[in-house]
C-alpha cells in the first residue's frame, strides 16, 4: 500500500519527485522552457553600463528584436545606437543549439554586410562582462542538467540546477542556476571557468510579467569575481507579438535597420 | 649609569643566578611563541613601500586594464624548428592544459592566436591551429607563414628563426593567501614536466613574473635552510677553538639561540613577513649576539686563568665590560635602525629585527650569561696566557713602528678610497638570482631566444569616450609604436594599431594595400565592435583597451636591461613623446620601471639615514668616552672602513645596487664597536692608572685585543656565510659587510693606536 502511494506521488508530480538528479534537472529545465513558449516575437531596448575596478562607467545602448523559432535557436536582430561611432551598426544572428550560430553584421561606415564565420560564443559582448553565450537564446539541447538542491534566494524558494554546456567552445565548464519554484524564472547564475573556479555571478531583478505569461527581468547584473569589473543591463519597452516573421530577419535587410 | 649601579646589578646576577635565568627564559619563551606567525612572502611588490610612486602608477594601470602577472613557457624543440606536426601538437595540447593553471585568466600561443581571414564578404575568425586541424605539410607551411609575419606573435610567442615558441599564461592572483604563488608555479612546473615526458624531443623553460615571485619565496626558505646551519657550525667551531672552554661555548650557543628566538618571535608577533632580503636576519643576529658574549667571556676566563674565583672573575668582567657593551649595542642598533630610511620595506624590517635582537642580546649577556656561567662547571688551569703574550708582542710591534704605520696605513686608505667614484649605481633584478637558480636559467634562456621579462607599459589616453577609434589618435599610437621598434633595446611592441591595420585589410578582401589604419572614426569603431563579437573567452582586448574605449595600452618588451639603461630608455621615450606627440597624454609603468627607480631612491634616502646615524653615533661616543677630542678622533677609524670597502668594491666590481646602499649605515654601527672597546680601555688606563699614551695603547691591546680579534673574526665569518646566498641582495651585502669589518679591525689595530700616540703623545710631553 505504501509502495503504491509512493508510485502514485511520483507519477503525479514529475517535477518534484523525479527519480535521479539528472532527470529532475531536465524536468525543471523543460518546465522553464515550456512556460516561455509562444511569445512569437519580441522587441526591447537595452542599456548596458560597464564598470571597471575603479567604478568608472561606460554606457552602450542597443535595440534587440527576436523571433521565436520552434525546434531551433531563435533569430535575433540587434541594432546599435550608442556610442555614436557605432550607431546604425546592425547584427543578425540565427542561433543554433549545438552548431555555431550564423551571424551577419552591417557596418554603415563600410556600407557592407559581412558574414562572421566563427565558432566563438564565449567572448565578451561589446567589451562587457556578458559573453555572447550568456545572452543568446536558451535551448534545451545546449546543456546537460543536474538538480543539486533546493535553496532560498532573496526569500524565494528556488531549485538549484547545474548546467554543463554541450556545445563546443564554451568559456565555461558549468553554471549553477537558481530558478524560483513559483514562476520558473532564473534568479541567479554562477558561471565557472575552464579550470572550474567561480568566474562570474549574474543576478536577475525587476521581473515583470507580459501578456499574463512571459516574465522578463528588467535588470541583469554580471559581476566578474576575477577581474573586479561588472556590467549591468537595463531592459526597457518590451513588446511582444508584433507580427514579425522570417522575412524580417534577412541579411539583405540589415542595411535598412536604423 | 653609575659604577655602583653596575656593581649592584652584577652582584645580584652573580649571587641569584636561578632567579635571573628563570625570568629571562620566560621572556624569551613569550616572545618566541610569536614564531608560529612567521610567513614567507612571495611577491616582488614587497620591495616597494605603499606610497612608492612607480608602484602606484603600475597598480593604477592594472586596475584600468588587466593584470599582467604571468607564466611564460618557452618551448625549444631539439630539431631547431617549431613548425612541425609534433611541436604544434605539443603547443596545442599545452595551450589547452594551461587554461587549468590556477588563477589563469588568459592563455596566448601560436596555436590559439585568433587568425582572421577574409573570403568574399565572409570574415573568418578562429584559432590559427584548431584542435581538429589535420597537420599536413601544406597546413604547417601556412601556419609558419602567418605566424612569422604577424607582428603580434613574432618576437613574443615565436622567434624570427622559428627555433623556439612560447605560451603565455596570464594569471590574476587574488592576493588572499600566500599559497597562491607556489600553487601556480608548481602547476606550471608539473605541466612542463609532463609535456617534456610526452614530447621527449623538446625542452620547456618556465619564466614570467609569477615564476619570479615564486623564486623570491623559495629563495628565502632555501637561504634560511642552508645559511643558518652553516653559520651555526662556524660559530661553534670558532668559539670552541678560541675560548677553549666547553661551558663557555655552550653558554654562547645558548645566548645566540635565545636572541634569535626572541627577535624572530617578535617579528612573528608584529606580523612582519620574511622576504628574501630579511631572511638574512637570523644569520646576522647570530653574528651580533656573539660579540657581547665574547667580550664578557674573554675577560672572565682571563680573570680565572689569573687565579680569581668564579664570582670575583665574573663581577670584574661585568664591571669592566658593562658600559662598553651597552654603548656598542646602542651604536650597533642605531646603525641597523638607519635602514628605516630605506625605501625598501624588507630592509626596514631587517634593520628593526636586528636592532631589537642586538638590544636583547645585550640584556641577555649581562643577565643570562653570568647567571649560567655561575651555574656551569668551569675548570680553568691557572696559567700564563700565551694569547696575551702574542697580543703584547703585537702591541710592542705597533708601538715601535707607529710612524711608518701611521703614514703607510693613511696612504693605503686614501689610495683605496680614491676608487670610490668608480662605483656606479646599477642593478639588474633578474641578476638578484645567481646562475644556479632555475628561474634565472629559464629567464636567461628566454631572453636570449625569445622574449624578455623586462617590460615598459604605456597607457595612451585620447581623453574622450570611444577615443581609441579616433584616426588622429591611432596615427599617433602607430607612430609611437613604429619609433619604439627602431630602438635597440626593444624586442617587441604590442599595439592596438596593428590589430586595426589587420582588420582593415581583412575587411577589404585581404588586400595588402589596405594594411593601414582605417580612415574614419566610425569605421575603426565598427571594426572593433565586429572583432570583439568574434573573439573567444579570455582572448578579448580588455588587456589593451579600457572599458570606456578612451585609452589603450602599449606593451613594450625589452632585452635584459640594467637599471641605468632602463632609466635611459624611459627618459628617451619621454623626450621623444614630448617633442613629437606633445598633445598626447600618457602614463608609463611596469615592474621593471619600479625596480629601476627603487635603487636610486634607496641610495639617496640611505645617504641621509647613514649621515644621521653617523651624527648620532658620534655624539654618543663623545658622551660615553667623556672626551670630545677622542670622540671626534674616533671618526677616522669609524668612517675609513666603509670608504675603503666601497673603494675596493669600485676597483673589483663597480656596480652598486639596492642592497649595498644599506651596508654603510649598517656596518657603521658594527665597526664602531671595536673602536669603543679599544678606546674605553685606553681611556681607563689613562684616567684610572695615569698611564701615558704609549702605555695605555699597550694596556688596551693586552686587555681587549683578543676579544676584538675573536669578535671580528666571528663577524667576518658570519657575513661571509651570508655572502654564500644565491640571492645577490644578501650575498653582496654579506661580502661588503665582511670586507668593511675586516678593514675596520686592521685600522683599529694598525692605524688607530699610532694615531692616538701621535696626537696624544704631544699632550703627554
Amino acid at each position: 500500500m505504501r509502495k503504491f502511494l509512493l508510485l502514485a506521488l511520483l507519477l503525479l508530480s514529475p517535477v518534484v519527485m523525479a527519480e535521479t538528479p539528472e532527470e529532475k534537472g531536465l524536468a525543471i529545465a523543460l518546465e522553464t522552457d515550456k512556460r516561455d513558449k509562444g511569445w512569437q516575437d519580441s522587441y526591447a531596448e537595452m542599456k548596458m553600463v560597464l564598470r571597471n575596478r575603479h567604478g568608472k562607467e561606460s554606457v552602450r545602448q542597443i535595440r534587440v528584436t527576436n523571433l521565436e523559432v520552434d525546434g531551433d535557436g531563435d533569430k535575433g536582430l540587434t541594432v546599435f545606437d550608442e556610442p555614436r561611432d557605432i550607431k546604425g551598426t546592425s547584427f543578425l544572428s540565427y542561433s543554433h543549439s549545438l552548431e555555431p550560430d550564423e551571424q551577419w553584421i552591417f557596418l554603415p561606415a563600410l556600407k557592407r554586410v559581412k558574414r562572421i564565420s566563427s565558432s566563438n560564443k564565449s567572448g565578451p559582448f561589446m567589451g562587457s562582462e556578458f559573453a555572447y553565450e550568456d545572452i543568446s537564446s536558451f535551448e534545451i539541447p545546449k546543456y546537460s542538467y543536474l538538480y543539486l538542491r533546493d535553496e532560498l534566494f532573496n526569500g524565494m524558494d528556488c531549485y538549484v540546477l547545474e548546467l554543463r554546456p554541450q556545445y563546443q567552445h564554451s568559456g565555461y565548464t558549468k553554471s549553477h542556476v537558481w530558478i524560483d519554484k513559483a514562476e520558473f524564472r532564473s534568479q541567479k547564475i554562477d558561471y565557472y571557468d575552464r579550470k572550474d573556479s567561480l568566474l562570474k555571478t549574474q543576478i536577475f531583478s525587476d521581473y515583470q510579467q507580459y501578456l499574463d505569461q512571459y516574465w522578463r527581468a528588467h535588470t541583469m547584473t554580471m559581476q566578474n569575481h576575477q577581474n573586479g569589473k561588472s556590467t549591468t543591463l537595463q531592459w526597457d519597452d518590451f513588446q511582444f507579438k508584433n507580427g514579425l516573421n522570417d522575412g524580417d530577419f534577412k541579411k539583405n535587410d540589415l542595411k535598412r535597420q536604423r | 649609569m653609575t659604577e655602583s649601579l653596575t656593581v649592584r646589578h652584577a652582584k645580584f646576577v652573580v649571587y641569584h643566578p636561578w632567579r635571573v635565568l628563570l625570568l629571562l627564559l620566560l621572556i624569551v619563551m613569550a616572545a618566541a611563541s610569536g614564531g608560529r606567525f612567521i610567513e614567507f612572502t612571495n611577491d616582488y611588490r614587497v620591495f616597494f613601500s605603499e606610497d612608492n610612486p612607480e608602484l602606484n602608477a603600475f597598480e593604477a594601470m592594472q586596475d584600468i586594464y588587466t593584470k599582467t602577472d604571468n607564466v611564460l613557457f618557452v618551448i625549444a624543440p631539439k630539431r631547431g624548428d617549431v613548425f612541425n606536426a609534433e611541436t604544434l601538437a605539443l603547443v596545442s595540447e599545452m595551450t589547452e592544459q594551461s587554461w587549468q593553471t590556477p588563477y589563469s585568466t588568459r592563455v596566448d600561443s601560436i596555436t590559439n592566436f585568433q587568425h582572421t581571414v577574409a573570403a568574399a564578404d565572409d570574415l573568418l575568425v578562429g584559432d590559427l591551429v584548431p584542435a581538429s586541424a589535420d597537420l599536413s605539410l601544406e597546413f604547417i607551411d601556412f601556419v609558419r607563414d602567418v605566424a612569422l609575419n604577424e607582428p603580434i606573435l613574432i618576437n613574443r610567442l615565436v622567434s624570427p628563426k622559428a627555433h623556439v615558441t612560447g605560451i603565455n599564461v596570464t594569471v590574476q592572483l587574488p592576493g588572499k593567501s600566500l599559497d597562491e604563488v607556489p600553487e601556480t608555479a608548481n602547476f606550471a612546473r608539473a605541466l612542463a614536466q609532463e609535456m617534456m615526458l610526452k614530447y621527449p624531443n623538446h625542452e620547456i623553460h618556465s619564466t614570467g613574473l609569477a615564476m619570479m615571485n615564486n623564486a623570491f619565496g623559495e629563495m628565502s626558505q632555501k637561504d634560511m635552510a642552508t645559511l643558518v646551519p652553516l653559520m651555526f657550525l662556524t660559530i661553534i667551531v670558532v668559539l670552541g677553538v678560541l675560548l677553549r672552554s666547553f661551558s663557555a661555548t655552550f653558554v654562547s650557543i645558548f645566548m645566540i639561540f635565545s636572541t634569535i628566538m626572541f627577535a624572530m618571535g617578535l617579528m612573528g608577533w608584529l606580523g612582519w613577513k620574511l622576504t628574501p632580503a630579511s631572511a638574512g636576519a637570523p644569520t646576522i643576529l647570530m653574528t651580533m649576539a656573539v660579540a657581547d658574549t665574547v667580550h664578557l667571556l674573554v675577560t672572565f676566563l682571563h680573570n680565572m686563568r689569573r687565579g680569581h674565583n668564579k664570582a670575583v672573575a665574573m663581577l670584574n668582567s661585568l664591571r669592566v665590560n658593562f658600559q662598553p657593551i651597552f654603548i656598542t649595542s646602542i651604536t650597533t642598533a642605531i646603525g641597523f635602525l638607519s635602514m628605516n630610511f630605506s625605501d625598501v620595506p624588507p630592509f626596514q624590517d631587517l634593520g628593526n629585527v636586528v636592532a631589537m635582537g642586538v638590544m636583547f642580546a645585550f640584556v641577555l649577556s649581562v643577565t643570562v650569561l653570568p647567571a649560567m656561567m655561575m651555574l656551569m662547571p668551569i675548570r680553568i688551569k691557572v696559567q700564563e696566557e700565551t694569547d696575551s703574550h702574542l697580543m703584547v708582542r703585537f702591541a710592542l710591534g705597533v708601538i715601535n713602528r707607529r710612524g711608518p704605520l701611521l703614514l703607510g696605513m693613511g696612504l693605503l686608505a686614501v689610495s683605496i678610497i680614491a676608487f670610490l667614484p668608480q662605483n656606479t649605481l646599477d642593478d639588474q633584478f633578474v641578476e638578484y638570482f645567481d646562475e644556479t637558480v632555475e628561474f634565472r636559467q629559464a629567464t636567461d634562456f628566454s631572453s636570449e631566444n625569445l622574449s624578455g621579462i623586462y617590460t615598459l607599459q604605456y597607457s595612451m589616453d585620447q581623453g574622450s569616450s570611444g577615443g581609441v577609434s579616433d584616426p588622429a589618435f591611432l596615427q599617433s599610437v602607430e607612430r609611437f609604436s613604429n619609433w619604439l621598434r627602431t630602438q635597440p633595446e626593444v624586442m617587441h611592441v604590442q599595439t592596438i594599431s596593428d590589430t586595426f591595420k589587420r582588420l582593415n585589410k581583412n575587411m577589404h578582401g585581404d588586400n595588402p594595400a589596405y594594411y593601414r589604419l582605417p580612415e574614419s572614426r566610425e569605421l575603426a569603431a565598427q571594426y572593433l565592435l565586429l572583432y570583439e563579437l568574434s573573439l573567444p573567452y579570455g582572448l578579448d582586448l580588455n588587456d589593451q583597451i579600457d572599458v570606456d574605449k578612451a585609452q589603450t595600452r602599449i606593451n613594450v618588451t625589452l632585452e635584459n636591461l640594467h637599471t641605468n639603461e632602463m632609466l635611459a630608455i624611459e627618459t628617451r621615450v619621454a623626450e621623444w613623446l614630448g617633442q613629437n606627440l606633445p598633445e598626447l597624454s600618457y602614463t608609463a609603468a611596469s615592474p621593471s620601471l619600479m625596480f629601476a627607480h627603487i635603487g636610486e631612491r634607496n641610495v639617496s634616502s640611505m645617504l641621509l639615514g647613514t649621515t644621521l646615524a653617523l651624527i648620532v653615533i658620534s655624539f654618543i661616543l663623545v658622551l660615553a668616552l667623556r672626551s670630545a677630542r677622542i670622540g671626534l678622533l674616533s671618526l677616522a677609524p669609524n668612517l675609513i672602513p666603509a670608504g675603503m670597502a666601497f673603494g675596493l668594491w669600485g676597483m673589483l666590481v663597480g656596480q652598486v645596487g639596492m642592497s649595498l646602499s644599506v651596508v654603510a649605515g649598517m656596518t657603521l654601527g658594527i665597526v664602531v664597536d671595536d673602536t669603543v672597546h679599544f678606546l674605553s680601555k685606553y681611556l681607563r688606563a689613562r684616567r684610572e692608572n695615569n698611564l701615558n699614551a704609549e702605555q695605555a695603547v699597550h694596556y688596551a691591546f693586552k686587555t681587549v685585543g683578543i676579544a676584538l680579534w675573536v669578535t671580528s673574526l666571528v663577524l667576518i665569518l658570519g657575513f661571509l656565510v651570508l655572502s654564500q646566498s644565491h640571492f645577490s641582495l644578501n650575498s653582496d651585502m654579506g661580502m661588503m659587510a665582511a670586507m668593511t669589518i675586516a678593514i675596520a679591525l686592521i685600522m683599529d689595530f694598525l692605524f688607530l693606536p699610532p694615531l692616538l700616540m701621535k696626537l696624544e703623545g704631544k699632550k703627554d710631553a
